[in-house]
């Protein structure tokens, strides 16, 4: 029994082509089905009774009268997880459903499903659970304290990263110091969590699912079931987008534990309140720095004490904290850095990850920093952050020495010297043009005008040791009288455009117009998660390999063939669905030379090996690459009322190559927009422990109205180590875009703001 | 359950609305849909009011307009923005062109929010709320209608059938602080009308108090300053501290409280600024409209 599922399309395009989306038509019409629209006949709908406290002990749960209710079919609480009771992406310390306390406002404690989904809701309010309310611990500084009370066994250190680089005693001619605060950001993909689990008749399931990687839900759902990994089969169902909210079990767990017991399909689809709850955010973080400079504007040392609220349960956590540690200090060479990184738990929600991932937090920070510093020089802002860029050949504070391209400098240059946008037109009777937009707010009064500068970098897939691989699976072989080519990942097509890179890269290498990429799914081996900006580099450099070993297959047989004829097989190539000779001439149709033949070629694909933080000096070959960009802001703000229309980005980043360049500008305008959100608008509010504000009534998101026109410079310098040359994509436009917003509202205001989303009233003296 | 109510006609809207009190009326449905969706209010009944013909037409009534309680924002804006320019700025200000499409200033005056966009046009301009049972019809003055957050004068057993308002009688203006540039519910808000004719100058203040609220000393204040300088005759610029002065007592007479959308002392500063633009451009208007 399956639902329906979008269609595996034909895609066809080269490396380098804009290639459209084949979901994209879809989508715009309203015809593609989205996890939360799997259907299939005897479904059960599935609820989740949630915790009303951050902190308390469960006492008793009765499930009697919730058992009653008209149309219920199954009520499951923790006694009724038949493997692992805790799961988790890093340390297991999650329970799926909350035993002995409950740690966090929302956190699931028991399941209902019934015949429709007003019933399960219903059925869920009718399960009674007995709390004794505990007072939450919500500071994440009050939880590094040692009388503080242990959330967990292990007490509330999740880790501490320390970085020790060079002279721990370096003194400088020039200092400046700061805090800096960020706030809790949501990743608000548009599809609430939601997947539709069926239960077969061995006693093992199905679920048809929105993940950002099947494989590592599989291991851990096998877990909580106690089946085998082999009995729980995933399938990519539509997603209505990630950016790191997926990487963690949601619904998983619970709707196989429900359709297993019931012996029916079960869907779980989260409202948008509960999807606020339902889902890792971004941590929020306070960061102190010191920044010591020569008088000529180098960097003689940082000092950082960086702490991230890690909320309630690990996550990735421990990953995240390692981010901010490693990139503490931005692009920038720096002989002296004292970094210590701590993520703690408190009763706050749990956080992980999300875009950007550990390295947007801390480039608010020495982005302030730097701007502090050349105020202190009396130098202009980008030409002390060009005086320190990296380069090809620095030493990273953790030791290690960056390859390849490293173009800070130029990019920081690039988006210098474009022209900046004409000024703001007092007259102007487009309100939309103004702070305030059309609720009329302004006619130019106290308007003033800002420019910032920011740049950022981050690390392109997995690092520390983690092994980081992905499997391809291709087939070649004639359907209809043409060749066609298969393309079999696991990878999560998110929205990102991972299909299209697949089958560009497939396309390219085996010269053959027609590729269809098979939905995602866990019959062939892991692709890793759609996280990190990885999966362009290695799920396309793992089909990339596997379309090398189906060629040199084609091109044996080909020499096989020719051989007998000719004797001539030298520099034979795929080209036009043809065999071809080195001087582009058809030899043979991949028609003619195939006919009946099937070629398939599965092959795992690793990029280079990284190693761990030392424990006490944080030194290390920790990433496998590092990926920059830069913004330049210009703002209006109205300085009485605190409003803020940012009225231009431009952006300068080197994405190696750009394999889909409309999907590469698609990464950085959404980007840009998710770091203009955290800037001046996105944040979860909580009042001890609870959040105030999980509707999108009140956490609000950037409108079209918000987001200014993005001008880019896509630069393609070519990275040695992987295939075509690329760097990930995804996540550096959302690491400086917003410190870039903050230093322009910074000079047009020439308040200090410290803190992020700037509110109003942070503008404003009141 | 939730019981489900259509009618076809006023008087049959009315007859049900007698025989199930509770049910709640639906026109638009940008407020009542989000609030079952949120699962925050679960009506026992729902009277869905969109097939009732009379509640969409608007005309004239004793030199006053009077408007059908489903006239949406959007032909507010479009077929009555000429003649009631505050109100129409107000109605830009809300939601987004799908919202506007459907949204009503009757469902606006039902959910009586605090933040509700329309309702410091209507104040500023002594709007009545037309109420209606099967005992009969009432007219109630806009600034008697709100009476706590989302409570409002109207019975049980009675619907909103319209508003009745003057055509502005000079310059309007209406300001709204949101932290987004568009589609976003009100920080504060405050509208302003100046009239000509009877020389005088209103004013209504939204979501900065348990209902939406008029600046009255803010209102006679600067009335006093326009009649002692005989400024309405011989029309000149006001002096600035005058209208600071407004501004001021326009932020007196709120009552904000510290909320996820904003401080309370924001809220304040905020609302003398607003008041000071808005009485200034009006006061050019006025001015350019005299010299005319």
């Amino acid at each position: 029994m399956k639902p329906r599922l979008a269609p595996a399309a034909t895609v066809t395009g080269r490396v380098g082509e804009n290639v459209p989306r084949p979901d994209g038509v879809l989508k715009v019409q309203g015809g593609f089905p989205y996890s939360s629209d799997l259907q299939v006949d005897r479904m059960l709908w599935g609820a989740t009774v949630r915790s009303p406290h951050p902190y308390a002990r469960i006492l008793s749960i009765d499930t009697s009268e919730a058992l009653a209710a008209p149309g219920v079919r199954a009520v499951l609480t923790h006694e009724d997880v038949p493997g692992k009771r805790v799961y988790g992406l890093e340390i297991p310390d999650q329970p799926v459903l909350a035993f002995d306390v409950v740690r966090y406002w929302g956190e699931a404690v028991a399941l209902v499903a019934a015949d429709h989904p007003e019933l399960a809701r219903r059925a869920a309010q009718k399960v009674h659970v007995q709390y004794q309310v505990l007072a939450p611990l919500t500071d994440p500084e009050q939880a590094l304290l040692a009388d503080a009370p242990r959330l967990h066994p292990d007490g509330n250190v999740t880790r501490h990263v320390k970085i020790r680089h060079g002279n721990q005693d370096a003194r400088a001619e020039v200092v400046v110091t700061g805090e800096y605060e960020v706030g809790m950001q949501d990743q608000a993909p548009l599809g609430p969590e939601s997947g539709l689990a069926v239960p077969d008749e061995e006693g093992g399931v199905d679920l048809f699912i929105a993940t950002q990687w099947l494989h590592v839900d599989r291991e851990q759902l096998a877990g909580v079931l106690g089946l085998p990994p082999d009995r729980v089969r995933l399938t990519m169902a539509g997603i209505g987008g990630a950016f790191g909210a997926r990487e963690d079990l949601s619904m998983q767990a619970h709707a196989c534990m429900l359709a297993l017991r019931s012996g029916r399909p079960v869907k779980i689809s989260y409202s948008r309140p509960e999807s606020f709850v339902g889902h890792v955010h971004r941590h929020p973080g306070r960061l102190r720095y010191e920044h010591g400079a020569n008088r000529d504007g180098k960097l003689v040392y940082v000092r950082a004490r960086i702490v991230l609220d890690g909320g309630a349960y690990a996550s990735s956590s421990t990953a995240v904290i390692a981010n901010a540690s490693c990139f503490a200090v931005g692009p920038y060479r720096c002989p002296n850095a004292t970094i210590d990184g701590w993520v703690v738990y408190t009763n706050n929600p749990p956080c992980g990850a999300m875009r950007g991932f550990g390295s947007v937090q801390n480039c608010y920070a020495h982005e302030a920093q730097m701007d502090k510093l050349a105020e202190a020089l009396g130098m202009d802002p980008v030409e002390l952050r060009t005086r320190n860029a990296l380069e090809t050949g620095s030493q990273m504070i953790t030791g290690q020495v960056i390859d390849g391209p490293v173009p800070v400098a130029e990019l920081l240059r690039r988006i210098k010297e474009r022209p900046l946008p004409a000024a703001s037109d007092p007259g102007s009777l487009d309100l939309t043009t103004q702070p305030g937009g059309v609720s009329n707010t302004t006619h130019g009064e106290s308007v003033r005008r800002g420019v910032g500068y920011a740049v950022g970098f981050k690390n392109v897939g997995y690092s520390e040791g983690f092994n980081d691989y992905s499997t391809a699976r291709v087939k070649l072989s004639v359907v209809g009288g043409r060749p066609r080519v298969e393309v079999h990942t696991a990878a999560a097509e998110v929205g990102q455009g991972l299909v299209t890179v697949q089958a560009q890269i497939a396309g390219t290498e085996l010269g053959v117009t027609d590729v269809v990429v098979l939905n995602a799914d866990t019959r062939v081996g892991s692709s890793g998660s759609s996280s990190a900006s990885r999966q362009t580099y290695i799920t396309g450099g793992a089909v990339k390999a596997a379309c090398d070993a189906v060629r040199r297959r084609v091109l044996a047989l080909a020499e096989l063939e020719l051989g007998r004829k000719t004797g001539k097989t030298d520099g034979l190539r795929l080209e036009r669905d043809s065999v071809v000779s080195a001087d582009g001439r058809e030899i043979v149709s991949l028609t003619t030379l195939l006919g009946d033949e099937v070629i398939e070629e599965t092959h795992e694909f690793r990029p280079r090996q990284t190693t761990r933080l030392d424990p006490e000096t944080g030194q290390a070959n920790a990433h496998v690459q590092y990926a920059f960009a830069a913004h330049r802001a210009v703002v209006d703000v109205d300085t009485e009322l605190g409003l803020v229309k940012v009225v231009e980005l431009a952006t300068a980043q080197d994405v190696g190559k750009a394999i889909n360049p409309q999907a590469v500008e698609g990464q950085l305008e959404g980007g840009a927009a998710q770091g203009l959100g955290l800037a001046v608008m996105e944040e979860i509010q909580l009042k001890d422990g609870v959040i105030r504000n999980a509707s999108f009534t009140d956490y609000l998101l950037p409108t079209i109205l918000d987001m200014p026109p993005l001008r880019m410079d896509v630069l393609e310098l070519g990275d040695p180590h992987s295939p075509y040359g690329l760097k990930g994509v995804g996540e550096p436009p959302t690491i400086s875009s917003g410190p870039a917003i903050v230093a322009a509202i910074r000079a047009a205001t020439g308040r200090p703001i410290t803190r992020v989303p700037v509110r109003p009233h942070d503008i404003v003296e009141t | 359950m939730i019981h489900f109510l259509q009618p076809a006609s006023w008087s049959e809207a009315l007859a049900m609305k007698a025989a199930h009190p509770e049910a709640m009326p639906i026109a638009g449905g940008t407020d009542v849909m989000v609030e079952i969706n949120l699962d925050l209010h679960r009506p026992a009944g729902i009277i869905d009011l969109t097939r009732v013909p009379e509640l969409t037409e608007w005309g004239t009534d004793d030199g006053l307009l009077r408007i059908g309680a489903g006239v949406t924002y959007s032909r507010i804006i479009n077929e009555l923005g000429d003649r009631l320019p505050g109100l129409a700025m107000a109605s830009r200000t809300v939601g987004s062109p799908q919202i506007r499409n459907r949204g009503t200033v009757g469902g606006n005056l039902g959910t009586a929010s605090p933040a509700g966009d329309a309702h410091p046009p209507l104040l500023a301009s002594d709007a009545l709320v037309e109420l209606a049972s099967n005992s009969g019809t009432r007219r109630v003055p806009a600034r008697e209608f709100f009476i706590a957050p989302k409570r409002s004068a109207r019975r049980d057993d009675e619907l909103i059938a319209a508003f009745l308002i003057e055509p502005a009688a000079g310059p309007q203006q209406f300001s709204k602080v949101g932290t987004r540039n568009a589609m976003v519910i009100a920080v504060c808000s405050f509208a302003l009308a100046i009239d000509a004719t009877r020389k005088r100058v209103a004013t209504g203040i939204g979501s900065a108090g348990p209902t939406p609220i008029r600046a009255t000393d803010a209102e006679s204040f600067i009335e006093g300053v326009l009649d002692e300088g005989r400024l309405w005759e011989r029309p000149a610029e006001v002096p600035t501290s005058a209208v600071t002065r407004f501004g001021e007592l326009v932020a007196a007479a709120a009552r904000p409280i510290d909320d996820v959308r904003g401080t309370a002392a924001y809220r304040r500063h905020a609302l003398a600024v607003l008041a000071r633009r808005c009485f200034t451009w009006a006061w050019v208007d006025y001015r350019r409209m005299g010299a005319a």
